[in-house]
C-alpha cells in the first residue's frame, strides 16, 4: 500500500516539475510548483515527517508561492512565445548537462548503496511535532533565534530594494 | 517499506530537473522557481536520512533550511521587481547592464 502512495506521490511530483519547466504561461508554472510542493508533502508523510508535511504546504504552498504568484501578476509579465523555437543547441547542452548529472548522483548512490541505512524503530517518533520542538528549542535555540533576526533583516531589505524611490540623506 | 535508495533517486531527479529548467529558461522568475524545486529536492533527502536513522538532526536543518528559502525568495522577488521597473522586462537575455 505504501508503495502504491509512494510510486503515486513520485510520479506526480515528477509530472508536475517536468510541467513547471516546459510549460509557457508563468502563472501555470507557479501552480504546477504548488502541486510539485503538495506531493512533497505527501512523501514527508510517508517518511513520518508530520511536522515537516505541514509546514511544507503552510510556508510553501501557502506563503511563498502566494507571494510568487502576487510578483507574477503585478508584474504583468507576456508569456515566452520563444520556448523551443530558437537555439537548440543551448537546449540541448542543458539537457545534456542535466542528464549527466543525474547519471552522477545514481553512480555514486549505487557505490554506496551497501552503507545505506534500513529502516529505524524510531522514525516514528523522530518526526512529530513534539520531538521536533525539544530539540529545537533546546539543543538549537542558538540557530533558532539568529534565523529569526535573518528573517527581519531579509524582510527590511526586501521592504528597501522594493521601494520606488529610495530615501537617502542627499534626495529628500 | 520503500527503501531509502528509492527516496534518494527521487530527489536527484527532481534537483536534475531543477538544474535544467534554470539552464533553459529565460523568465527570471521561473529561474527563482526552479531554485525552489531544487531547494525541495535536497530537503527531500534530507528528511529521508533523518527518517531512516531515526535521527531529528536532519529534520531541524530542513526547518532551517525553509526559513532560509522564504528569506531567499523574498529578497530576490525584491529585485526582480526593481528590475523591471528600470528595465521593464524579466527576460535574462535582456539584463545586461553588468554584461562586458
Amino acid at each position: 500500500m505504501i508503495t502504491y502512495f509512494f510510486i503515486f506521490l513520485a510520479v506526480l511530483a515528477v509530472a508536475s516539475a517536468l510541467m513547471m519547466v516546459i510549460s509557457k504561461n508563468t502563472v501555470n508554472s507557479a501552480l504546477f510548483l504548488v502541486l510539485n510542493m503538495m506531493s512533497l508533502a505527501g512523501l514527508f508523510l510517508l517518511l513520518q515527517a508530520q511536522f515537516l508535511a505541514i509546514i511544507q504546504v503552510l510556508v510553501y504552498a501557502g506563503a511563498i508561492m502566494v507571494l510568487f504568484l502576487f510578483v507574477i501578476m503585478l508584474l504583468n509579465v507576456d508569456e515566452e512565445t520563444s520556448l523551443f523555437s530558437k537555439l537548440r543547441v543551448k537546449y540541448f547542452v542543458a539537457f545534456l548537462l542535466g542528464v549527466g548529472v543525474f547519471a552522477q548522483i545514481l553512480y555514486s548512490l549505487g557505490s554506496f548503496s551497501d552503507t545505506l541505512p534500513t529502516i529505524s524503530s524510531e522514525m516514528a517518533q523522530a518526526g512529530t511535532v513534539e520531538a521536533i520542538g525539544d530539540v529545537l528549542f533546546s539543543k538549537y535555540i542558538l540557530p533558532f533565534h539568529i534565523i529569526a533576526m535573518l528573517l527581519t533583516a531579509a524582510m527590511n531589505g526586501a521592504i528597501m530594494i522594493a521601494q520606488h524611490k529610495v530615501r537617502t540623506e542627499g534626495n529628500k | 517499506m520503500i527503501g531509502i535508495d528509492w527516496f534518494l533517486a527521487l530527489s536527484a531527479l527532481l534537483f536534475c530537473i531543477g538544474i535544467v529548467g534554470v539552464l533553459i529558461r529565460k523568465n527570471a522568475i521561473v529561474i527563482f522557481m526552479c531554485v525552489e524545486l531544487m531547494l525541495n529536492a535536497v530537503n527531500l533527502s534530507l528528511i529521508s536520512f533523518s527518517s531512516h536513522y531515526g535521527n531529528v538532526d536532519g529534520q531541524i536543518l530542513v526547518f532551517f533550511s525553509l526559513a532560509i528559502a522564504a528569506a531567499e525568495a523574498v529578497v530576490g522577488l525584491a529585485i526582480i521587481i526593481a528590475i523591471f521597473r528600470n528595465n521593464l522586462s524579466v527576460d535574462i537575455g535582456k539584463i545586461n547592464l553588468l554584461r562586458w
